[in-house]
């Protein structure tokens, strides 16, 4: 395929963008998010307050650039977690097979089994809710995908014939796993990952939309829907915006998975 | 054309389903022609699915009935609702005061100890049952603790020394010490002799409405009791259906799309969002909402602090922000609708003042403020929107709170009952119209004191009060009563909120009254 992918650039552009947006508000926003003024109570977009404020009085915008900041954040963090243990027990169960992976895969359907923002609220409601709950119990469950997913790379390079020539070569396994297979693995992890990364945006939005995410305190943007969904016919701002952001968000990810597929040449 | 005239038919169709929708708006009783209704937009499409039903109405509540033992019911919200089902030998009335209901007359010796109550003919339980003066004793013995090993169902009750029925007509309750104000007790609900804890579930009453069933978490249905004793207060509605919606924005959504006719409680913050469908009437909740401290644990307990904290708030904007300024600020344990109790001065003894609290910070050892947890019920939107309010303003003075919101459940078992808290915002609501529901609470040893504030001087007054025959004097003691929890700041009195009725505009009836009760009975379609 060499026709240029035009799901990479805008996805690309629009993931630059959106990285730009939440990075700002990492830094700096316009005024403290968490600010009340009793004047500016559900005032519209204005030159300034452009995305007008909440029924608190507080600056929509700061705290879109804050929800965003922290959804993101939380979002990575699930991803690495869901990641980085998904890639090993999946790595290690495609290569050695045996009962053990049978044992691990049985548990990983059973886990898939549940929806995972279901799971991860049973799993809060027993923790209790909070950033880092939220990151270790969204993570957990994200797991068992990646883990499938490598496994399954894993089990297509194990036989060929370049792993067996390094395995007569007497390359130790841990080698064979990470130099060898690895490598080939990327376009599928790629596009997993962005798979990942959409769900893990949306994971942690809804479990805030519940109230069980992080802190209402904390401007968060699944909270924000759902502060704003009580004013959606007077104030439509208040959800336009923080909805906006994650509908972008996930779309611009969303393209570069798809433009890593069709690239690499990736069947979905 | 095949597909024209299938268009065509469509068109017919759905002409032809749009009065029946508009038939609906009016609750099925008497059809107005559709012009009249006074707005286009009303919330038809699920009303219409109601036909079948006629009569009926289905009322969203923002929390869980959690125990519904009419006599041990602990939540204001679970008294709201049962007040429609349960009777005692009076009963509230709008205005505050008592009238006969079970009991046709009472007399009150002048001792002010032995209250004799007449007992109405022809009332009879939703079993069919007339009611006995058996009945009523036993009601009577198990609110004083009969069944709960002598700890008294209703507080009051502990005053009770005998509980007799000399015939069959007349019941006499004597008390240990005189009160004046202990006929407002006896709304206590009158119960079938031998219920004993299955009441919670058979839930047999003498009021208007009989108990249909019950779904935790989902809802509560009642039907007109036809052998109601009072021809001209008999229920207007035929079935009304509680629905448990623990979500502010999911219950504006339910008006709208047309699945509810009633919601009391809403926040009047929301009223742009539904003034245009739907009546709307406003008023204030007949409770105290507050920052309620616990002032058993650190650093509550120290008196400094607690003032410091209520400088560092800023009521009136608390006000303005979450009732759009139309709550009422109470400074104390006492809601404005008891004119004859209400002190308005005393909401002006903490002024906002952050130099102030800052000083009175530094002398109870706090100088960079501290850290605390505010434990909100988070069906609640005006709590969660207060707490907000209040963490930002605690900032100022270097005081910083985390919000916990809870469900409604775990607060009343771990805040209110267990007392596991470190502050809590929520609203107190009295059962009656006398001082002593709002003031007896927070006596060093009364089991719903959960703020568990002790103070030597405060048990004093109000026990004077409790006993005093001299109504004048116990106003008095009363007030000053008031006034200590307002010096010591027992805890952050806030206001007593606004709060929003919104009802289908087809239905009238509404009454208000002084206490927090809903009485369905008077409500219908016009």
């Amino acid at each position: 395929m060499k026709h240029k992918s035009w799901y990479l650039t805008i996805g690309g552009i629009l993931t630059a963008c959106m990285l730009a947006f939440t990075a700002a508000g990492l830094f700096w926003t316009p005024y403290s998010p968490t600010a009340m003024s009793a004047p500016d109570r559900n005032a519209g977009p204005s030159a300034a307050h452009p995305f007008g404020c909440d029924q608190l009085g507080r600056d929509i915008l700061s705290r879109t650039l804050e929800g965003a900041g922290s959804t993101l954040t939380i979002a990575l963090a699930v991803l690495a977690v869901g990641f980085v243990f998904g890639l090993l027990i999946g790595a290690l169960c495609g290569y050695y097979g045996g009962a053990a992976d049978a044992l691990v895969m049985r548990l990983c359907d059973a886990i898939a089994a549940f929806p995972s923002v279901l799971l991860a609220l049973v799993v809060l409601a027993v923790i209790g809710p909070g950033k880092y709950n939220v990151i270790g119990a969204l993570g957990v469950l994200f797991i068992p995908s990646f883990a499938r997913l490598v496994r399954g790379e894993f089990l297509k390079y194990r036989d060929r014939d370049f792993v067996r020539s390094a395995r007569l070569m007497g390359v130790s396994d841990l080698r064979i796993i990470f130099v060898h297979i690895l490598p080939n693995t990327w376009p599928t992890l790629l596009s997993g990952l962005t798979i990942g990364f959409n769900n893990a945006v949306l994971g942690e939005a809804s479990m805030s939309y519940l109230g069980i995410g992080v802190n209402p305190t904390e401007p968060s943007l699944g909270y924000m829907l759902k502060e704003a969904q009580g004013f959606l016919f007077t104030t439509p701002w208040y959800t336009a915006f923080p909805a906006a952001i994650v509908i972008l968000l996930i779309l611009g990810v969303g393209l570069i998975g798809e433009g890593v597929r069709e690239r690499m040449g990736v069947a979905s | 054309m095949p597909r024209f005239v299938k268009r065509a038919l469509l068109l017919l169709v759905v002409l032809a389903m749009l009065p029946a929708s508009l038939y609906g708006c009016t609750g099925g009783t008497e059809p107005t022609p559709p012009g009249a209704s006074n707005s286009g937009s009303q919330p038809s499409a699920a009303q219409s699915g109601e036909l079948p039903d006629g009569n009926s109405v289905t009322v969203g509540i923002a929390q869980d009935l959690s125990n519904l033992d009419p006599q041990l019911a602990a939540t204001a919200g679970v008294r709201e609702v049962l007040f429609n089902i349960f009777e005692g030998l009076v009963k509230a009335s709008p205005d505050g005061s008592v009238t006969p209901a079970v009991a046709s007359d009472y007399e009150l010796s002048p001792d002010g100890k032995t209250y004799t109550f007449t007992l109405r003919e022809g009332v009879t339980f939703h079993n069919g049952n007339q009611v006995t003066a058996e009945d009523v004793v036993y009601s009577l013995e198990r609110c004083a603790g009969s069944e709960n090993e002598g700890t008294p169902l209703v507080s009051a009750f502990s005053n009770v020394s005998v509980i007799t029925s000399p015939d069959p007509s007349h019941v006499v309750v004597t008390l240990a010490e005189p009160s004046l104000e202990f006929i407002y007790s006896m709304t206590a609900p009158i119960i079938p002799k031998d219920s004993g804890p299955d009441i919670a579930s058979t839930m047999v009453g003498t009021g208007p409405f009989c108990f249909v069933s019950y779904a935790p978490q989902d809802s509560l249905v009642m039907e007109k009791y036809d052998g109601y004793w009072n021809a001209e207060k008999a229920a207007r509605l035929d079935k009304v259906t509680f629905k448990i919606i623990t979500d502010t924005n999911a219950l504006v959504i339910g008006l709208k799309g047309g699945t509810l006719d009633l919601v009391i409680h809403l926040p009047n913050t929301l009223e742009n969002e539904v003034k245009d469908q739907f009546t709307v009437l406003q008023d204030t909740m007949k409770l105290v909402q507050a920052l309620y401290l616990n002032n058993a644990v650190e650093p509550f307990n120290n008196e400094l602090v607690r003032q410091a904290m209520y400088y560092a708030i800023d009521v009136p904007a608390i006000i303005e922000f979450v009732c759009d300024g139309a709550g009422v600020a109470t400074g104390t344990s006492m809601y404005p609708a008891q004119s004859r109790y209400f002190l308005p001065e005393l909401a002006e003894k903490y002024p906002h003042d952050v130099e102030k609290a800052k000083e009175l910070l530094a002398q109870a050892g706090y100088p960079d403020g501290f850290e605390m947890s505010i434990t909100v019920p988070s069906n609640y939107t005006q709590h969660m929107e207060t707490a907000q309010v209040i963490i930002e303003q605690l900032k100022k003075v270097g005081i910083t709170a985390e919000l916990i919101p809870v469900e409604w459940e775990s607060w009343v078992n771990d805040v209110y009952r267990g007392r596991d808290y470190q502050s809590t915002v929520c609203g107190i609501a009295a059962d009656d119209m006398t001082a002593r529901e709002m003031l007896v609470r927070y006596m060093s040893d009364n089991r719903k004191n959960f703020i568990g504030f002790a103070d030597e001087e405060y048990d004093q007054v109000l026990a004077q009060a409790l006993a005093s025959l001299d109504e004048e004097e116990q106003t008095a003691l009363y007030k000053r009563a008031e006034e200590i929890l307002n010096e010591r700041a027992a805890s952050l009195w806030i206001q007593d909120a606004c709060e929003l009725v919104v009802m289908n505009p087809a239905l009238d009836g509404f009454t208000f009254y002084c206490t927090y009760v809903l009485d369905m009975s008077a409500i219908g379609y016009k």
